[in-house]
């Protein structure tokens, strides 16, 4: 060793045949190609924002914004600053991503499980709504709702009645809804202590039954009165609007869904609800034959079969693949802004171009967007982790 | 017990119990009260449907808007006395394909069985009877038989030389460049402004640019997440989370802001390649992510045997690792390829005019107005037509490298 090192040249050799020197060298040079784009581009960036006198900074949120925004859920004047707009379209995405995920899972659950339907009629109809909505752009859905459904409805002289309680015109759905805003959060905040509630208890049953072979009775009860419980609340302790409507045309009382809300809301559950369809599908598919084949020989009946054996063990393959599934139809809630739903794209665009902060709005809307899409997998995290199986 | 009847016996091979239409509907749509219920529901739910539906296409819908713009949805606002082009482009890739499948199925003893005749059948009568084709038929005609003629030329060449399947990979590579050059002119042909690209030839371009260079970054990014070097390993990792948390929009939109702003004062991409930039690094992020779950899924042991030959890491990773990953993702990686597709239409909302794009500038003119249904309608199955068959080609390439099943 001591002889080799004497020798520089063949040192040289060693060293470029040496695994380790390489894999520095080449840490070495990705870094150096990176930083070297990143200051050219940086670099570019100051200098232009330069040439158009402006510097880079978050204060112009606080000026007035100056524009109106068509529909919102909390107050907004056009005089009020560039981060109360930001804020509105924020909620207006939310209120679109709320509803969006729930009925999602609702849609693509049930399409997942039709096909594996005996009927024939209801495995064809999945099949073919699955293979058709997931081979088509989502803009394209997302147009002709807007346009060619919605769009099409007669107006309001002419507006459909649906049982009495929902209206329908070319200006949007209006459905009954609670007078007032703290009274619905109060009614969906219920809803869901109730359906919490209710799935407790009805893991209790089961385990009662599992464990004792009988009883069940109580708890049977429990989920009795708490559903009554549910639906006194919901008809007598909520002061309910129902829409009603005026001779000549037109609605008042209720809830009015914008058309733009309404279509945008139909393509991103159409869409994603078929992606969850092939997810459910998989993850059913995924439990082995031996499970149906045993709980079958154990005599239980079909739906207890899918209920008690075959779906718990499906939603451990289900979960992960859903979170991404409910961060898409997030993300893809900004297409809402190509027929002039004024979400936080939307929002963010407009105030872009009043501004001219490209750089600035659009960090705005990546750490909105990766806020959400953080929150979504964390509550999706959760509920991996109480379906996994549990080893030892 | 059932006794066993001499007849049944003596047959020799189980007989396959064709169902009568009457059990066949008793099994599968009345089998108890709430099958035969369901199945009532949906036949007048359906039946109600399909009535309103064919009702509107045959007499409510106008659908001259559709042959009256063949040109505009194949090729935008594409110079008309120029359109020899798109036709020289159009014969090209109809010879590559027929090259292509003569070469591909030069094992099979006859090439234009029964059903492949009958398919090509359809297509011609199709040519000849749909509309908006019809005019155009004494040209599209000669494009069937240029495919069908290069099909049997390729296998005869297939059989006689088996390396020819190279070749004609790298014809169609090079075929990606004369295609721009017949496209946008130069080097003797009159020059095309990419203002004037558009429809289904902008987003079939848009498509192929898009998946052709987001694989290879898709890849590198897929390599370096799963590097064991902690630098590429980062910066791959943050790169892929910080993209796939931004809606496709914010990064076209970026991609036709920003991508000026950070280069040299005075230079200007053009907006059709930006957009393909913009399309090919939002994808790449996801393709990654795809790759990435087929280097998992290969046996650790498989890397450790290849070092143990004495490979070093990039032909570990070029002979031993990536061909068994790639062909384990392939049908994630379609995936991925096919919402590229798809996510060609917002090409559209940042000006664009592919083919959703010049769908709705056609449905701004005011004597289409109102044809929204006749319009996305016939968009929407062609894109479906192109959806449909890259997952079908992915399916048949799946059955053909699963080598596990022998």
């Amino acid at each position: 060793m001591a002889q080799d090192s004497g020798n520089r040249s063949f040192d040289l050799k060693a060293m470029l045949r040496d695994e380790r020197f390489w894999k520095i060298a080449f840490q070495v040079i990705t870094l150096a190609i990176v930083v070297a784009l990143a200051s050219f581009f940086i670099g570019n960036l100051t200098r232009n924002m330069a040439r158009q006198g402006r510097i880079f900074g978050f204060s112009f949120l606080l000026n007035q914004a100056g524009f109106s925004i068509g529909e919102s859920l909390i107050q907004y004047r056009p005089n009020d600053p560039y981060w109360k707009a930001l804020t509105v379209g924020l909620s207006n995405t939310i209120s679109l991503v709320a509803a969006g995920i729930v009925l999602t899972t609702l849609l693509g659950v049930t399409a997942g499980v039709a096909s594996f339907s005996k009927n024939w009629l209801l495995f064809k109809l999945s099949r073919s709504y699955v293979g058709l909505v997931r081979n088509i752009p989502l803009l394209l859905q997302l147009f002709f709702w807007y346009f060619a459904i919605y769009g099409m409805l007669p107006n309001p002289a002419n507006q459909i009645e649906l049982l009495g309680i929902a209206f329908l015109n070319n200006r949007g759905v209006y459905i009954p809804w609670a007078s007032s805003a703290g009274l619905a959060l109060f009614a969906i905040a219920a809803t869901i202590v109730a359906a919490i509630a209710a799935v407790y208890l009805w893991q209790w049953r089961i385990k009662v039954r599992v464990e004792t072979g009988t009883g069940g009775q109580r708890q049977l009860v429990a989920l009795g009165l708490l559903g009554v419980m549910w639906i006194g609340l919901l008809t007598l302790g909520i002061d309910w609007t129902m829409p009603t409507g005026i001779e000549g045309g037109g609605v008042s009382g209720g809830l009015r869904l914008s058309r733009e809300y309404v279509a945008a809301l139909s393509a991103l559950v159409f869409y994603t609800a078929a992606f969850v369809a092939e997810i459910v599908r998989a993850g059913i598919q995924s439990v082995s034959k031996g499970q149906w084949e045993a709980a079958h020989a154990l005599g239980l009946k079909a739906s207890a079969v899918m209920q008690l054996v075959v779906f718990p063990q499906a939603l451990r393959v289900i979960i992960p693949p859903m979170n991404s599934e409910y961060m898409n139809l997030t993300k893809n809630t900004s297409l809402a802004f190509a027929i002039a739903f004024p979400e936080m794209y939307s929002v963010a665009t407009t105030t872009y171009n009043q501004t001219g902060r490209p750089v600035e709005v659009f960090l705005v809307l990546i750490a909105t967007y990766l806020v959400i899409c953080l929150l979504i997998t964390l509550v999706m995290n959760q509920l991996n982790r109480t379906v996994q199986f549990k080893e030892r | 017990m059932t006794t066993v009847t001499p007849d049944a016996l003596s047959s020799t091979r189980p007989e396959v119990v064709g169902l009568s239409p009457w059990a066949w509907a008793k099994k599968n749509l009345f089998s108890d009260w709430f099958n035969s219920l369901l199945t009532v529901v949906l036949v007048t739910i359906l039946g109600w449907f399909i009535f309103r539906l064919a009702n509107w296409a045959l007499t409510t819908a106008q659908w001259q808007v559709i042959p009256n713009n063949v040109g505009l949805f194949m090729t935008g606002t594409y110079p008309s006395s120029l359109y020899a082009r798109v036709w020289a482009l159009l014969a090209m890739i109809c010879l590559l394909a027929g090259l292509s499948w003569g070469v591909l199925s030069r094992n099979l003893s006859t090439l234009f069985s029964r059903n492949v005749l009958i398919g090509l059948g359809v297509v011609c009568a199709f040519i000849v009877l749909f509309p908006p084709t019809r005019p155009s038929s004494l040209k599209l005609l000669p494009m069937v038989a240029i495919v069908a003629g290069m099909a049997a030329i390729g296998r005869q060449a297939g059989r006689q030389r088996p390396g020819i399947g190279n070749w004609v990979s790298l014809l169609w590579f090079l075929s990606y460049f004369v295609a721009l050059w017949l496209i946008g002119g130069g080097l003797g042909l009159t020059p095309v402004s990419t203002n004037d690209w558009g429809g289904l030839m902008l987003t079939l371009l848009a498509a192929v640019s898009g998946i052709a260079l987001c694989f290879p970054l898709g890849l590198m990014l897929a390599l370096g997440r799963r590097s064991a070097l902690p630098v590429v390993r980062w910066l791959s990792t943050v790169y892929i989370e910080v993209v796939r948390g931004v809606p496709l929009v914010a990064f076209l939109f970026m991609g036709q802001v920003l991508i000026p702003l950070f280069l040299p004062v005075g230079t200007r991409p053009d907006r059709v390649l930006r957009a393909i930039i913009a399309l090919a690094l939002f994808s790449a992020a996801y393709l990654a992510e795809n790759v990435r779950a087929g280097l998992q899924a290969v046996p650790r042991g498989q890397r450790e045997a290849a070092m143990s030959l004495g490979l070093n890491t990039p032909a570990t990773l070029g002979l031993i690792i990536l061909p068994q990953a790639l062909k384990i993702a392939i049908p994630a990686i379609v995936g991925q390829f096919i919402s590229l597709f798809q996510d060609t239409t917002l090409l559209a909302i940042v000006g664009l005019a592919e083919l959703l794009g010049i769908g709705r500038s056609i449905l701004a003119n005011p004597s289409y107005l109102g044809r929204y249904a006749e319009v996305y309608l016939f968009l929407g199955v062609i894109y479906w037509f192109f959806c449909y068959a890259m997952s079908l080609a992915s399916r048949k390439i799946e059955d053909k490298l699963n080598t596990d099943e022998r």
